[in-house]
């Protein structure tokens, strides 16, 4: 490599320099103290030279920590109902919206909704809906069309708690999904229609043949958030079954808020931060990996 | 079945499916902000006891009283302020790196792209306590210089600065993902035509990536403006505070003041509309425009 | 859009400096008394006092509101990492991390002020309301014996019954159930009258352990409560099962209303200021609530309802919040000079009567509304998780309040629940 090359892949950093910089400052630090902390017993007040060397108890703890894996596998099952359910709406809408229907402009406004409204509007709300008593908006229907006998406590019943959440969330968040693809699909330039109508393609085939192909990037961005903001959901845990009934509805945020705020157990916590992060790394990864394989073929 | 009334029928009935799938779905966007907005017109008394989702009565003073008690002038201009500084700088910083880490030879690249996913999944239990240790440690709390104006362009840093930070992974990420797909010859042709490194980016990648940039601005706008967390923990005076501040007064530990804090939600969702609907065209007509350079 | 990217980030740059230069200078720092609190609700009381106090002393107050309490408490923790705390503020915590504090050199001992005049100042308060800043001699956390902060209000909770759904259902709205029994009959008779028994915050696991303690009292004693807390006694005592099997007790007759498990504390305030229960089990918070959602509510106040003579029952009562004084601090004997002033008589009368609230100190009951008076007059039979020699960890807490829950939706047996958490404490 000659100088003037050097220097050229020099200058080339400085696309990436606040970025980084930024990112050294108000990251990394807290990163590396992530790891640390996890190795420590120390409850975020003493001074730290207090702090218990515990080597990796906190791990060990973790894994025969019951409530945690319940909480990861519940996260995991609202995370599925968002990829499928929460997805496959803000797909439909989001064609719909592409395609020049009718009051398409509105709708766009519309489904932005959702996401826009502050949490404690949301936590209202849906508590009124899933309300146990005979006010509560679902029940009340249900009472009013004849079928009061499924009217229940939503939100206190194992069997309907996690799903109830699930709702919320997906409510709340296809709205994002909704943006991303419809920004996805305007760049799909529209010679591409022409092209395919002209060969003889039915709308089907034309999604298939123009649509996904170049869908497949947006997709990707699209799932990998959905599945780290469901991961993560615990805003609208705490503002309607704060976990319960037992541990039904806890999810791996809340169980850290817990270890954190709860009992002050800033080791714990942050080795439950590492193994999370880690394995949602490892999933993210693995579908970007896949889908870049899939896009090849 | 080669029959033209039965596809003008089956048309016909699959658009009124199709809408009336639409209308069902908006309905259940509309209806809470409807809810929120009903609620701001009745009392504390009310707002829980009178069903009705417009009351009879609507004491639309509860927007002047929320107004001022929340003290929403200060706040509302401050907001207003961190938001545009941090969004355009996100755009910024966010557009350069994704960039260089999609079009540009830097080794080591990849590794920096995947700490910047990293920082996305790993949340940082009490990453509060350390990003208040670094901030007291580079003095943007207590700058101290003597000069007030001096110290608050400080603590408005100081504020800014992390938040910039929180929303460097997601827009890399999803810019990445756009710019891997711009045509090599498009690059090229600019290049012959004089441009450097930069006049590629700014004249054909930025409007090329207008879509997904709009997407982030709005995503970030959403989040500075319902920031909170961050200003309690590192601002001190009143006067720096941003909009949520406000929200704040009517929300204590036991008592909810509903229908002044509806008011106040009210007031503070206008401006995201707006900005939503603007960024939206955006990307209706970036497109356009994107397409007419290539 | 570039172009408009660009003309903002110009336009704000100027405003960043522009409107700086509109604060007005601030009053030097070491003259001036800095408190943090998150209490909103009385923000603008705490003004108000600080106003007069600058009038009386010529000194500044300056009260800085940070709330909701969980970014409060991460503030203050933050702050003392950092060595950063204001002169005056609250520590939101369990027993445990509040020594943390004071071991970290964050809290003065008031002890000696406290005592000047022949304990003027400490015997002006309710000792329940003093006793949890209160670290005795021999303490479990090796804390040098002490008073480490002035209480700003007293708490208790109990239970609460509306008089015109009592009468509507037959029942006796000056005579409430003073027996197990009577509770129990009191819930059928509801029941026959379409009315909903209890609502209570039961989502929020404090509260449902909260009642759960209380019964433990009423059933075993506090000697024996406190002998589980050691250890010497397990959960799986009978004692511990009768109190699980009350909420399946209470369930079956028809005294929790549906849902109540996961049921937020606000929602539960709501249900009962809007009359769709018959009892409520909250705190004397609640009256200042209740009056906003609606005034003529007509309600009273009981212990809940006895289910055995042998000890008395009791609730939990305490300080709805404290004041500490930071030991490092140049400005601390000011600080105490103005807390002083801030929790006597006339000060805490006025606080109690513009926020509902009950004071901490004792002489200023006079003002109080009477349905507040009938919280104070229970507030000597308190008891405090943090005035206990003894602490519970709080996961056993949790796992204990949330076994509850389990048993009320008729998941799990009270003896299920009662190993489950034992065999937690032992593993812990």
């Amino acid at each position: 490599m000659n100088k003037a090359e050097v220097r050229h892949i020099a200058t080339n950093y400085i696309f990436i320099l606040p970025a980084v910089a930024l990112f050294a400052l108000f990251w990394l630090y807290p990163f590396l103290k992530l790891f640390q902390l996890s190795v420590f017993e120390w409850d975020g007040i003493l001074p730290w030279n207090q702090a218990v060397f515990v080597k990796f108890r906190h791990f060990r703890d973790l894994l025969r920590d019951l409530s945690w894996w319940q909480s990861m596998r519940q996260a995991g099952f609202i995370t599925l109902i968002a990829l499928t359910f929460q997805n496959a709406l803000a797909l439909a809408l989001a064609l719909a919206c592409d395609k020049g229907i009718r009051a398409a402009r509105a709708y766009r406004m519309i489904y932005f909704l959702p996401p826009v409204l502050a949490g404690i509007v949301v936590g209202l709300i849906w508590n009124w809906i899933f309300n146990p008593f005979d006010y509560g908006l679902l029940n009340y229907w249900l009472t009013r069309i004849g079928l009061g006998h499924l009217a229940r406590a939503w939100l206190s019943e194992p069997k309907t708690a996690l799903i109830c959440v699930a709702i919320i969330h997906c409510w709340r968040g296809f709205g994002w999904g909704f943006i991303i693809l419809l920004a996805g699909l305007q760049s799909i330039p529209r010679e591409l229609y022409e092209a395919a109508r002209i060969d003889g393609a039915n709308a089907w085939e034309s999604f298939k043949r123009v649509t996904i192909p170049l869908m497949v990037p947006v997709f990707v961005i699209v799932i990998i958030l959905t599945i780290l903001g469901t991961m993560q959901i615990y805003d609208i845990i705490i503002a309607t079954t704060q976990g319960g009934p037992h541990f039904h509805t806890e999810v791996p945020i809340t169980r850290m808020l817990a270890a954190l705020r709860g009992s002050s157990r800033f080791g714990y916590a942050s080795a439950m931060g590492i193994v999370f992060g880690l394995i949602l790394f490892v999933v993210s990864i693995v579908h970007i990996k896949v889908s870049q394989l899939v896009k090849q073929e | 079945m080669e029959n033209p009334i039965y596809y003008r029928v089956k048309k016909i009935f699959s658009s009124m499916f199709l809408q009336m799938f639409l209308v069902g779905v908006a309905a259940t966007c509309i209806f809470p902000l409807l809810w929120m907005f009903g609620s701001s017109l009745k009392t504390q008394s009310t707002v829980f006891s009178d069903m009705s989702l417009f009351p009879k009565n609507p004491h639309w003073e509860n927007y002047y009283i929320a107004w001022t008690k929340g003290e929403f002038g200060v706040y509302f201009f401050n907001s207003v302020f961190y938001t545009a500084v941090t969004v355009v700088c996100i755009v910024i910083f966010t557009s350069m790196a994704a960039y260089g880490i999609s079009r540009l030879r830097m080794p080591g690249k990849n590794i920096i792209f995947y700490a910047f996913l990293a920082a996305m999944m790993i949340p940082i239990p009490g990453a509060f306590v350390a990003l208040y240790a670094i901030l007291i440690n580079l003095g943007f709390i207590n700058p101290g210089t003597g000069v007030d104006l001096l110290d608050n362009v400080i603590k408005r840093l100081g504020y800014i600065l992390p938040q910039i930070n929180q929303g460097l992974s997601l827009g890399i990420f999803m810019l990445k993902t756009f710019f891997d797909k711009i045509p090599k010859d498009l690059e090229d042709s600019a290049r012959i035509d004089g441009c450097g490194k930069f006049g590629v980016y700014w004249h054909i990648a930025l409007p090329l990536a207008k879509p997904a940039i709009a997407v982030i601005v709005i995503i970030n706008v959403l989040y500075v403006w319902n920031e909170y967390l961050l200003a309690m923990l590192i601002l001190t005076d009143k006067s720096l505070m941003p909009l949520q501040r406000g929200l704040m007064v009517f929300q204590g530990a036991h008592m909810t003041q509903y229908p002044l804090l509806m008011s106040g939600i009210t007031i503070t969702v206008i401006p995201i509309i707006l900005v939503y609907l603007f960024m939206q065209r955006q990307i209706i007509t970036g497109i356009t425009a994107g397409m007419a350079k290539g | 859009m570039r172009k408009t990217l660009l003309s903002i980030f110009v336009v704000f740059l100027i405003g960043l400096s522009g409107c700086a230069s509109k604060q007005a200078s601030t009053v030097e720092s070491s003259k001036k008394v800095v408190v943090w609190h998150w209490l909103t609700d009385r923000q603008d009381t705490f003004l108000e006092l600080a106003k007069m106090y600058k009038e009386k002393t010529g000194v500044d107050v300056v009260f800085e509101l940070y709330a909701p309490s969980d970014i409060y408490s991460q503030k203050v923790r933050a702050a003392a990492q950092t060595d950063t705390l204001p002169d005056i503020y609250g520590i939101l915590a369990e027993k445990k991390d509040f020594s943390s504090f004071i071991k970290a050199g964050h809290v003065a001992n008031l002890t000696s002020y406290m005592e000047q005049n022949n304990n003027e100042w400490k015997d002006a308060f309710f000792i329940k309301a003093l006793e949890v800043n209160i670290f005795e001699s021999g303490n479990e956390f090796g804390v040098t014996p002490g008073i480490y902060g002035a209480p700003l209000d007293v708490m208790n909770i109990q239970m609460l019954y509306n008089k015109s759904l009592f009468k509507k259902a037959g029942l006796d709205p000056e005579n409430p159930p003073a027996t197990w029994e009577e509770f129990l009959e009191a819930g059928n008779k509801l029941k026959a009258a379409g009315i909903r028994g209890m609502v209570s915050g039961w989502g929020e696991i404090w509260l449902i352990g909260c009642f759960a303690y209380d019964y433990a009292f009423n059933i075993m004693g506090e000697d024996k409560v406190i002998a589980t807390l050691r250890g010497d006694v397990p959960y799986t005592d009978p004692d511990w099962v009768t109190v699980f099997r009350l909420f399946e007790d209470m369930r079956d007759n028809n005294l929790l209303a549906s849902g109540i498990v996961t049921m937020v504390n606000k929602v539960a305030e709501q249900a009962f200021a809007n009359e769709r229960a018959a009892f409520g089990f909250n705190g004397s918070w609640g009256v200042n609530v209740y009056y906003g959602m609606n005034p003529n509510l007509d309600y009273g106040v009981m212990l809940p309802p006895a289910y055995s003579s042998k000890y008395p029952m009791r609730v939990l009562g305490g300080p709805g919040g404290s004041f500490m004084v930071n030991n490092k601090s140049s400005n601390r004997e000011k600080a105490i000079e103005f807390l002083r002033w801030f929790t006597s008589k006339n000060q805490q009368a006025y606080l109690a009567k513009e926020t509902r609230n009950l004071p901490a100190n004792k002489e200023s009951l006079s003002v109080i509304p009477p349905i507040l008076s009938h919280f104070a007059d229970d507030m000597d039979g308190t008891y405090h998780w943090n005035n206990l020699p003894v602490v519970e960890k709080p996961q056993v807490t949790e796992m204990f309040s949330k076994g509850i829950q389990a048993i009320i939706i008729g998941e799990k047996t009270p003896e299920e629940v009662a190993s489950e958490v034992q065999a937690l404490k032992e593993r812990l």
